[in-house]
């Protein structure tokens, strides 16, 4: 009963109003915008926000001493006060603004990795891993000699614990895992995993980017050493995102972008550097889109998130049970823990014809490799289809998405 | 639905279902890989050569309909063709499916291979159509991969 009470709290036909994007027909039918895990949808209070901004507040940031500089000043941090807040990090300059997820690992690759990886030492990866969070730490790894060692998953696409705790010795260096994954949906123990790193002195790197729009976060509760998301896959502008740190790691580390704004003192002999944040943010920040993203905050903060994302949690379900009756249709990732990523195959159809089909009925779904190439190695597929929700869908648009699936099946019978 | 039935015609789902000369030849003159990493399409192509003229070719792989289709009429068209025929056509097939030749009004030799004209209202697509094409282009000009990206 107190699932269905918590239900009738959310108004999705009125949380829609918000998101004006959805309101248009594409090819001639109301849109269905499915592909949520590869960018979220912007409601109006961002939109209004950055548009302000843009009119009367935009100037560059911590320089000048007139009115605008100071202004954008103001908003910017009160953005970063506002994503502290968000997910619960102790203080505001332990969240570095950066231009998104992937900017925000190659930071935590780099900088960790010049100062604290060296020959012979292990990163931690696993199979279910974006290519955002595989390539950087490839790429360090090359360059300190070090050894990428990967966490394999099961047939249902959870990770093996029992191989990761078996993988963690003296040389590794860290662990960097994401949180829920962009094929697959699942979420990971991340709780457990983190505590168990922290035994042999590891820190963890979490890939957050799909977790932040569809679950609470607390970066503390997590322990997470770093925590990096972006902004447009939680309803932001593109160009935002932050890297969360723990001050003890980021005073430790050295820049990884040189510039303006990030040092103390500059002369050709000798620079100093800045403290945290600014140590890490170099030449003018994306000051718009991250005041943005303070904007997506304050949306989030004003609807009933809980019940929103039990919406979403209910829509995933019903998705699952409806798609998985369609004959041919096969799931790819059926993890217990799951979020809002339905990755599906379609017997003797290609993804790519699905997501045309698809698009002429409406409805935007990815297909493809979904950036996770190693994913597809391990199911033996070229590529999937991927619906993914966010608290805006509704179970007309799954109704929908199932029907059209049918009409695929039906052209290639 | 009238573009993607264009898209979807009967022929091309019959070669996507059947795919014609769907195989490898072991002792091909050339062959190259052709890949699209935006979709994960990859295919291998073969060719034996007789006096500069194609005497057999193939393809493997995996792709979309669209991607195998193209493959699979490409191969039964070029047979016998020289490798000069086979530049007119590489180009008229590239113009025709980027919208640079009107197969009603320019004159072309392309034949059933006109039935990818749909592909250009799915610009998604172009691709897709043209990547067996520039696998076998690579192929005869000695390179041995290729990435439409």
């Amino acid at each position: 009963m107190k699932a269905v009470k918590e239900m009738s709290s959310f108004d999705v036909e009125k949380i829609r109003k918000d998101f004006p994007v959805l309101s248009q027909t594409v090819n001639g039918k109301p849109l269905r915008y499915l592909d949520n895990a590869a960018s979220s949808q912007v409601p109006n209070l961002v939109i209004e926000r950055g548009a302000e901004y843009l009119k009367k507040e935009h100037s560059n940031v911590h320089r000048g001493v007139h009115y605008l500089s100071q202004k954008a000043t103001t908003e910017y941090e009160a953005a970063r006060e506002k994503v502290r807040k968000f997910i619960n990090a102790k203080e505001a300059k332990e969240c570095i603004f950066v231009r998104g997820c992937t900017e925000g690992v190659n930071l935590v690759a780099n900088a960790y990795g010049r100062k604290f990886i060296n020959e012979g030492d292990e990163i931690i990866l696993s199979q279910m891993e974006h290519h955002s969070n595989i390539v950087p730490w490839q790429m360090i790894a090359e360059e300190r000699g070090a050894k990428i060692r990967v966490i394999p998953m099961n047939e249902a696409g959870e990770l093996i614990i029992d191989e990761y705790e078996n993988m963690l010795n003296e040389r590794t260096k860290m662990v960097a895992v994401a949180h829920i994954s962009n094929s697959l949906g699942t979420i990971n123990p991340l709780k457990s995993m983190i505590e168990t790193a922290h035994k042999f002195g590891v820190p963890v790197c979490v890939d957050g980017a799909q977790a932040v729009p569809h679950i609470r976060v607390d970066v503390q509760d997590l322990d997470a050493d770093f925590y990096v998301f972006s902004g447009h896959k939680m309803f932001a502008p593109t160009g935002s995102g932050v890297c969360y740190g723990k001050r003890e790691w980021l005073e430790k580390m050295d820049s990884y972008q040189g510039g303006g704004s990030m040092i103390y003192t500059v002369t050709f002999e000798k620079t100093t550097y800045a403290p945290i944040p600014e140590k890490f943010e170099a030449g003018t920040p994306a000051i718009a889109p991250s005041i943005g993203l303070g904007a997506a905050i304050d949306y989030l903060n004003s609807i009933d998130l809980d019940a929103a994302f039990a919406h979403e949690h209910e829509l995933l379900e019903y998705a699952t049970e409806k798609l998985s009756k369609i004959e041919g249709v096969k799931l790819i990732g059926t993890a217990k823990e799951k979020a809002s990523v339905i990755s599906f195959t379609l017997e003797n159809v290609h993804p790519h014809d699905i997501g045309t089909i698809l698009d002429q009925e409406g409805i935007a779904i990815r297909a493809g490799h979904h950036c996770a190439q190693p994913v597809m190695q391990f199911y033996d597929v070229p590529a999937t289809a991927r619906a993914s929700l966010a608290f805006y869908n509704t179970k007309e648009d799954v109704d929908v998405l199932c029907d059209s699936i049918q009409k695929v099946i039906d052209v290639f019978a | 639905m009238s573009e993607l039935s264009d898209l979807y015609q009967e022929v091309i789902l019959d070669h996507n279902k059947n795919p014609r000369n769907f195989r490898d030849i072991a002792d091909a003159d050339k062959t190259a890989d052709g890949k699209n990493p935006l979709c994960g399409d990859a295919l291998r192509v073969y060719v034996s050569l007789e006096n500069d003229k194609v005497k057999d070719v193939a393809f493997k792989g995996s792709g979309c309909a669209i991607s195998k289709a193209s493959a699979s009429m490409m191969t039964q068209v070029i047979k016998g063709k020289s490798k000069q025929e086979i530049e007119v056509l590489f180009d008229e097939f590239h113009k025709m499916v980027t919208g640079e030749l009107d197969i009603e009004s320019d004159e072309n030799n392309l034949g059933k291979l006109k039935i990818f004209a749909g592909v250009l209202e799915f610009p998604a697509r172009v691709k897709c159509a043209s990547l067996s094409w520039h696998t076998l282009h690579a192929a005869l000009n000695d390179e041995q991969e290729i990435s439409t990206e």
